[in-house]
């Protein structure tokens, strides 16, 4: 018999099919219908927006890649298509293109390739770009433009404030919790998303159709997500129960400012969550709680975004100090 | 975990690759005698045995061709009657070269006397527990399923432990093979009273068979026989791998963790599997030693894949031949199963007591995918039947920072590959991860002798 050459190598020989680009485009996948939403609400504007972020996301990852840190870019693992829709999602969707690319910028310059690139980075890139969007661009970060207005124009359309910024300041100024409730939409109008807001976050339905497709699709567990948005909703019930006057009812927080869009898409990232099931859930307790804190006694109206980047700084240490239960260890043996 | 059909399961980590059982159906055939065999003197665990034939020397099928080296070893016996033609070194699936004895064919095949090799059940068991150990010692029984440890030390149960319950191994969770599950179907009356024999071996009154739910038929034919039997209990599982492992079964049937480091003992249960079942019935009741296994031949491009009754020290090439020969785009040959089993490089080597099938792969599914960086989508962590963290134990490996890996559990590892398989950057996790074990295990050693 002639001889033949086989290949040698250790098991196990099989492999499953997921692959990082499957993956990355999964949650693309999953992002599309709150985008599509995005553009009826919103008209063209929310098209561009997101257009630009995630062109100038894969320019400066292949850039960057190609010329500062010289190796071969691996633009088309759809991270930073990821980053740059998630970006998109998180600003207004009549931001000017110019502030959207200075965003995209940091999001993928120093949010990821700084530190290494795709695994590496300890913050969750898009987030990074947003806040510092928030700080050097307060006032186009904050003027959002009002659902089924002038969908066709871009820049000078009708803006109005979010329902969470509304409700902030309605408080601040002293005004009663029922007459501050007219001035803002149903819940109804919530969950489907007719509200202002930023460019991804408003349609709480479709964002969580997406969460069931990542799960069954088992790009992502449910426990971040879930556990993010039930600490949202415990905490700010026990606040509404305590002072129902001056705090927004527990349904309201989960269904605005971005909470589910930061539950799903941000708080998930695979590189800046915990690697341990207990970690994780330590970590969106963190999260959650933080959110309201924000929300409630912060300075802005909207806490999601910070929440995440705090929590993703201790992540390292939830890894080094919550290891998964290993087999054996918690013994129960009759 | 999400339990859809109440089937038992254990509850740790765990993937499902695709089944691809492709030879289920197909009834145990007889491979024809080689014309000469190989036979390592190591096909167990523990120390090789020593050979007790001379060059020249003629032998009858089921002498002792080998006797056990130390306490924790086995038997070999002739698996053809013939001439020694030689005892040299020889390459087996370890890729290593090691002592073997090579048998070449007599013309007319001779048992030795007293071994019964008529397939007539025997179902009286007329003898005391320490008869049976010394049958199962004399007849070279060593576990079937991959592990190959001599099955006699098993049953001896050390002073001050003590056993409750059996349990027997008929998950066979590999994909593709299905030895185990043909010899299920096809000789369930022998395996039942195997089982009594082990009971009696381990002084136990109950045992339990774990099957996965993906053999009905299996099931089936075994439970209505066992429902007749006192104390033997047949459990069907939810498919899962690595539940043949043993930790993980005895977990699923009986929900006992063995803690990190101690035997299934120490949790009151033993392990076989129905392969050695039935060489334990053999042995015990038949006379007959361990000179032959059922091995499944298989793979996608394999024309004929079945289940082969083959002779200990075949060589691989018999059975790929039985099976249709070697398939023109053949990238890889295991022996064994797609998730553990072994890549050869040789196809001469001898089939051994613990070569469970050989797998062929294509060129295309030969090779493995260019490994990226890791993005910590914790997909190794959540697979983990160990509750490990792999892609940590890589990490620390790569680094040399073996106290730490140490500190982790690393020696938990049962090398069942499942996070190597789902990792979507195709990390070469347990490469590293046997690195680190070995290094782990070399350290150790030092320190205890310091
Ligand atoms: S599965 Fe692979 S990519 Fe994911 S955490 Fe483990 S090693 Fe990293
Ligand atoms: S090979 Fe080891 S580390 Fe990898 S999943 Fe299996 S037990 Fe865990």
């Amino acid at each position: 018999m002639e001889t033949k050459l086989l290949t040698v190598s250790h098991s196990p020989h099989i492999h499953q099919v997921q692959s990082i680009p499957r993956i990355m485009y999964d949650v693309v996948i999953a992002l599309l219908p709150a985008l599509i939403f995005s553009v009826y609400v919103f008209g063209l504007g929310a098209l561009m927006v997101t257009l630009a972020a995630v062109l100038s996301s894969l320019f400066f990852e292949y850039v960057i890649a190609k010329y500062i840190i010289k190796r071969k870019p691996d633009i088309l693992d759809g991270s930073a298509i990821i980053t740059g829709i998630l970006l998109a999602f998180n600003v207004p969707s009549n931001l000017p293109i110019w502030i959207v690319v200075i965003g995209s910028f940091v999001a993928i310059g120093i949010g990821k390739m700084s530190f290494g690139g795709l695994g590496n980075n300890p913050f969750n890139p898009a987030l990074v770009g947003r806040v510092f969007l928030l700080i050097s661009f307060p006032v186009q970060m904050t003027t959002w433009p009002v659902p089924f207005q002038d969908r066709m124009s871009f820049a000078d359309t009708v803006t109005g404030a979010t329902p969470l910024s509304i409700i902030k300041e309605g408080i601040k100024n002293g005004e009663s919790m029922t007459s501050l409730m007219k001035q803002i939409p149903s819940y109804t109008e919530f969950l489907i998303g007719s509200q202002a807001g930023s460019l991804g976050e408003i349609s709480a339905f479709l964002l969580i159709l997406g969460f069931l497709y990542l799960v069954y699709r088992k790009v992502i567990t449910w426990h971040i997500p879930v556990t993010i948005i039930a600490t949202m909703f415990i905490f700010s019930g026990i606040l509404w129960l305590g002072n129902p006057e001056q705090n927004m009812d527990p349904i309201f927080h989960i269904l605005t400012g971005g909470a589910m869009l930061g539950a799903i898409y941000m708080a998930t990232d695979y590189v800046t969550s915990p690697m341990s099931i207990r970690g994780m859930y330590i970590y969106s307790v963190g999260i959650g709680v933080i959110t309201i804190l924000i929300r409630v006694f912060g300075a802005y109206p909207e806490g999601v975004s910070f929440a995440i980047l705090i929590l993703n700084a201790f992540v390292p240490l939830i890894n080094k100090y919550v290891k998964p239960i290993s087999f054996g260890e918690k013994v129960k043996n009759g | 975990m999400f339990i859809f059909n109440g089937l038992k399961t254990f509850s740790k980590g765990g993937i499902h690759p695709e089944e691809n059982k492709l030879s289920a159906d197909q009834p145990i055939q007889i491979l024809p005698l080689p014309g000469s065999v190989s036979i390592p003197i190591s096909q167990h665990i523990g120390t090789p045995a020593v050979p007790v034939v001379e060059r020249g020397e003629q032998v009858k099928t089921g002498q002792v061709i080998a006797k056990t080296g130390g306490f924790v070893s086995a038997n070999i016996h002739a698996s053809i009657s013939g001439k020694i033609a030689k005892i040299s070194d020889e390459m087996d699936s370890s890729g290593y070269r090691r002592m073997a004895i090579m048998i070449r064919a007599d013309k007319e095949e001779q048992w030795l006397d007293g071994i019964d090799n008529s397939g007539k059940l025997i179902t009286g068991i007329p003898y005391s527990r320490d008869e049976i150990l010394q049958k199962i010692l004399n007849g070279g029984i060593v576990g079937m399923g991959g592990a190959t440890f001599p099955s006699h030390i098993k049953l001896n149960i050390p002073k001050g432990k003590k056993a409750d319950v059996l349990i027997i191994n008929g998950v066979e969770c590999e994909p593709y093979l299905t030895a185990d599950h043909r010899l299920m179907i096809e000789k369930p009356e022998e395996l039942i009273v195997g089982i009594r024999i082990l009971m009696i071996a381990l002084g136990v009154d109950k045992a339990i068979l774990g099957i996965e739910n993906n053999k009905p038929d299996a099931i089936e034919k075994i439970s209505s026989l066992a429902g007749k039997e006192k104390g033997i209990q047949v459990v069907p599982l939810k498919v899962q791998y690595p539940q043949g492992g043993e930790k993980q079964l005895i977990k699923a049937l009986i929900d006992r963790e063995v803690p990190s480091g101690k035997l299934p003992i120490d949790v009151g249960t033993v392990v076989h599997n129905v392969g050695t079942t039935y060489a334990v019935y053999e042995a015990v009741l038949k006379n007959k030693p361990l000179i032959e296994r059922i091995v499944t031949v298989t793979g996608k491009s394999v024309k004929n894949p079945g289940n082969f009754l083959t002779r200990i020290g075949s060589p691989v090439n018999a059975l790929i031949e039985a099976a249709g020969g070697l398939p023109e785009n053949t990238g890889k040959v295991i022996s064994g199963g797609p998730m553990m089993g072994k890549a050869l490089n040789d196809l001469d080597i001898p089939v051994t007591k613990g070569t469970s099938g050989i797998l062929i792969l294509d060129e295309k599914e030969a090779h493995r995918k260019a490994s990226k960086v890791c993005i910590r989508c914790t997909k190794c962590v959540q697979v983990c039947p160990m509750g490990l963290e792999p892609f940590y134990l890589q990490n620390m490996t790569m680094r040399g920072n073996f106290d730490e890996i140490e500190a982790n559990r690393i020696l938990d590892c049962i090398e069942c590959g499942s996070c190597s398989y789902i990792c979507p950057s195709n990390r070469e996790l347990l490469d590293y991860i046997r690195l680190g074990k070995s290094t782990v295990t070399n350290l150790i050693r030092e320190r205890q002798r310091v």
